[in-house]
């Protein structure tokens, strides 16, 4: 059986990666589960959906518990606990990330012993006026590294599960799809479908007695205060906005009226300061603002500057 | 006939279109809302005839799917968990009408705390209400299932709502192959529905769900109710054998995998089987004689065929995807009835509970469990009843604990 996991954010269609390696693998005469792990949606926060393929009845159900290739659609993903990008994974396991460093710094880093592999470079992959439609990417990554997915058959199951987004995505999303297919082409059959442990290479579930607590303990509340301050909700922007102080006149209400997670406070000469702990990049801040001091950056490009506001 | 990738919502949606159902009244609840949508856009596009009808809740949506059936309309409708639980009242109430009509509910976790992944307490709350309750195990069955339920419930000696149940995640959103009927092939199995006296009408006043005071009255329409759900069992093997002409797919009141030589087994409903058949693959693989039972029909409640099922077997590994607070595990509480009220020399019972709130359930655990079953065998000792529960899960627990219960300040 393949087992295969994709991880990336809200957004970036990880869900929609799954259906096209899953249709691809159906296609090509598999027998197919291919699922997104939903919680409660949002764009920008850690996401994963995972496909199963088999020449044979699949009995397996939920989430993958040892895949054979990870695809990151993100590698700031990498770097946090929260989405366990690297959960269950082996020696044998495959790391593949679209990721501007090396995949040797990410192998280090990660002390990973499993085999690491980057996209080619994925702005390269689309037109300067196009979108970069990172899922597909990552889907078709994945079907060149199964090396079971003829180009066709990738092709005929971008087109079955994009149909419904019109000609013009569709052709842009097959073009990205198959530069990286061919770019990718040495790594053809780099994974190869695994076969399950015998019982006797299982180790025993640590099972416990559950032990009695009391109400003032085991009822589901949560007697501190402001506990959401704990959730880094930082993490799930995508786009940074970013002061500029020089423009700034210090109207001080706008822009922390507006936002809407209560990220941007004044301080005590009034200038506003972004919480970047739980500033989720929704702009709003950056639309609101009448002297246009608040500009987007990716998050990838994010500055030293952007983190002055304490010296201000 | 095709054969193509879909979620369980969309193998649900695909029944209720194939069984060309009348009237759709809806009300959204993950992990639910997917299979009305689908429904709506069939709709909206011309795809699927009928109507449907967003109501303001499920107490509302019950009511009116019950009253439409009343009509000798054809009827579908889905909800889940709080939906299902917020329209208990009238779900008691049409069953009680016996106006046959399909509910399929999506498990998902009761609140409180509030969850949105899968465990069976929501759909065995209504275990006593008089629908019939398929519960299953994968895609392609969800939509079987929705064709077999219709033939069920619209049958003379039955005459009773069925709810088909599929789990949230692990079948809602999950897709694998699914071979999608012709629907000319659909109308032979399932023709058009013939209500007989079942027929309200505007304009022809008659009374529905009278009032009968003096228990006896009321005892005879409760009891011919309970007869009814339990003629299921005697029609469920035709009904399924015509289905498997027309479809080439049988289904049984129970699935039974690995059972003919074995000496142990596991007991447990809905998809979380299908892992159970993964275990019991790697055990024989490993020399062990054991297999599966897994209760399609858990209203009326399958105990003559379990018996049978289960006769010679020495050691059963009950897992139950489900509590009942002060009690335990309802499967494993009916299948203890079933063997202690049979003559079958029976096999001794292990309780697990596990997969509440969409809790995974392990290889090693099921391994584990079929050991400590044939333990018990082997030394007349049965452990007490288990949660399947870890000690890193509950070191994971008191990480949010120590946040929950921090001073203030």
């Amino acid at each position: 059986m393949y087992r295969i996991r994709f991880h990336g954010r809200g957004g970036q269609g990880m869900k929609t990666a799954s259906r096209i390696l899953g249709t691809a693998f159906f296609l090509e005469g598999f027998e197919v589960q291919d699922a997104q792990r939903y919680g409660a949606e949002r764009r920008g926060a850690p996401i994963f959906a995972y496909v199963r393929a088999s020449r044979e009845p699949i009995k397996e159900r939920g989430i993958i518990q040892r895949p054979d290739l990870v695809i990151v659609a993100d590698d700031t993903l990498l770097l946090i606990d929260a989405p366990g990008v690297l959960k269950g994974m082996t020696p044998q396991s495959v790391l593949l990330l679209n990721s501007e460093e090396e995949p040797k710094m990410w192998k280090d880093r990660l002390n990973f012993s499993g085999a690491v592999f980057a996209l080619p470079d994925v702005q390269d992959l689309k037109e300067p006026t196009e979108q970069l439609h990172i899922g597909t990417v990552c889907a078709a990554a994945g079907a060149r590294f199964v090396g079971v997915i003829s180009q066709k058959t990738l092709k005929q199951a971008i087109q079955d599960e994009l149909d419904i987004l019109g000609n013009q995505i569709v052709e842009e999303n097959l073009e990205q799809a198959l530069r990286v297919y061919d770019l990718m082409e040495a790594y053809a059959g780099k994974i190869k479908p695994s076969s399950e442990p015998a019982v006797a290479d299982y180790p025993d579930p640590a099972w416990i007695e559950m032990p009695y607590e009391d109400a003032r303990i085991s009822a589901p509340a949560i007697h501190a205060a402001a506990t959401s301050l704990k959730n880094p909700t930082g993490l799930w922007r995508t786009l940074r906005p970013v002061i500029d102080y020089d423009r700034c006149h210090r109207c001080s209400s706008i822009c922390s009226t507006f936002c809407p997670e209560n990220a941007i406070s004044v301080n005590e000469n009034g200038y506003p300061q972004i919480d970047y702990q739980h500033c989720k990049g929704c702009l709003l801040c950056m639309e609101q603002c009448p002297h246009h001091a608040i500009e987007s950056s990716l998050e990838h490009t994010k500055t030293l500057e952007s983190d002055k506001g304490d010296e201000i | 006939m095709t054969r193509r990738l879909l979620t369980g919502n969309a193998a649900a949606a695909w029944g209720a279109r194939l069984a060309e159902v009348d009237y759709v009244p809806a009300f959204p609840i993950t992990p639910q809302t997917e299979i009305i949508e689908t429904i709506a856009h069939w709709m909206d596009q011309g795809e699927m005839a009928g109507r449907f009808t967003t109501l303001e809740s499920e107490h509302s949506m019950i009511t009116a799917a019950g009253s439409a059936a009343a009509t000798g309309t054809r009827v579908f409708t889905a909800t889940s968990s709080q939906g299902l639980l917020y329209g208990m009242e009238m779900l008691y109430t049409v069953a009680g009408w016996r106006a046959p009509f399909v509910l399929m509910n999506v498990s998902r976790g009761l609140s409180s705390p509030i969850t949105l992944e899968p465990d069976h307490n929501d759909i065995l709350a209504a275990r006593d209400s008089g629908f019939l309750q398929i519960h299953c195990a994968t895609c392609q069955e969800v939509l079987d299932s929705v064709l077999l339920a219709f033939r069920l419930a619209e049958d003379d000696s039955v005459r009773l709502p069925v709810i088909v149940n599929q789990d949230g995640f692990y079948l809602s959103y999950t897709r694998e192959p699914v071979e999608i009927p012709d629907i000319e092939e659909v109308r032979k199995f399932l023709p058009a529905f013939d209500p007989e006296n079942t027929q309200f009408r505007a304009g022809e006043p008659r009374s529905q769900g009278v009032a009968v005071l003096g228990g006896a009255f009321y005892s005879y329409f409760r009891y011919e109710m309970h007869l009814a759900c339990l003629n299921t069992l005697s029609v469920f093997d035709s009904i399924a054998q015509d289905f498997a002409d027309h479809f080439g797919r049988k289904y049984g009141i129970l699935e039974t995998y690995q059972m003919d030589d074995a000496e142990f087994c596991f007991v447990m409903a809905g998809s979380f089987a299908t892992k159970a058949k993964n275990a019991v693959d790697l055990l024989r693989d490993a020399g062990w004689k054991i297999g599966l039972v897994r209760p399609r029909l858990i209203r009326p409640f399958p105990a003559d065929a379990l018996c049978r099922a289960l006769t010679g077997i020495h050691g059963v590994a009950v897992i139950d995807q489900n509590l009942s607070m002060g009690k335990g595990g309802i499967l494993y509480t009916e299948l203890a009835s079933a063997l202690y009220s049979s003559n079958s020399n029976s096999p001794l019972l292990v309780s697990y509970i596990g997969g509440l709130g969409g809790r995974d359930i392990t290889r090693e655990e099921f391994f584990k469990m079929a050991r400590e079953t044939r333990h018990a065998v082997e030394t007349g000792k049965v452990p007490l009843p288990r949660l399947l529960y870890t000690e890193d899960e509950l070191r994971q627990m008191r990480k949010l604990q120590t946040i929950a219960h921090a001073p203030w300040g």
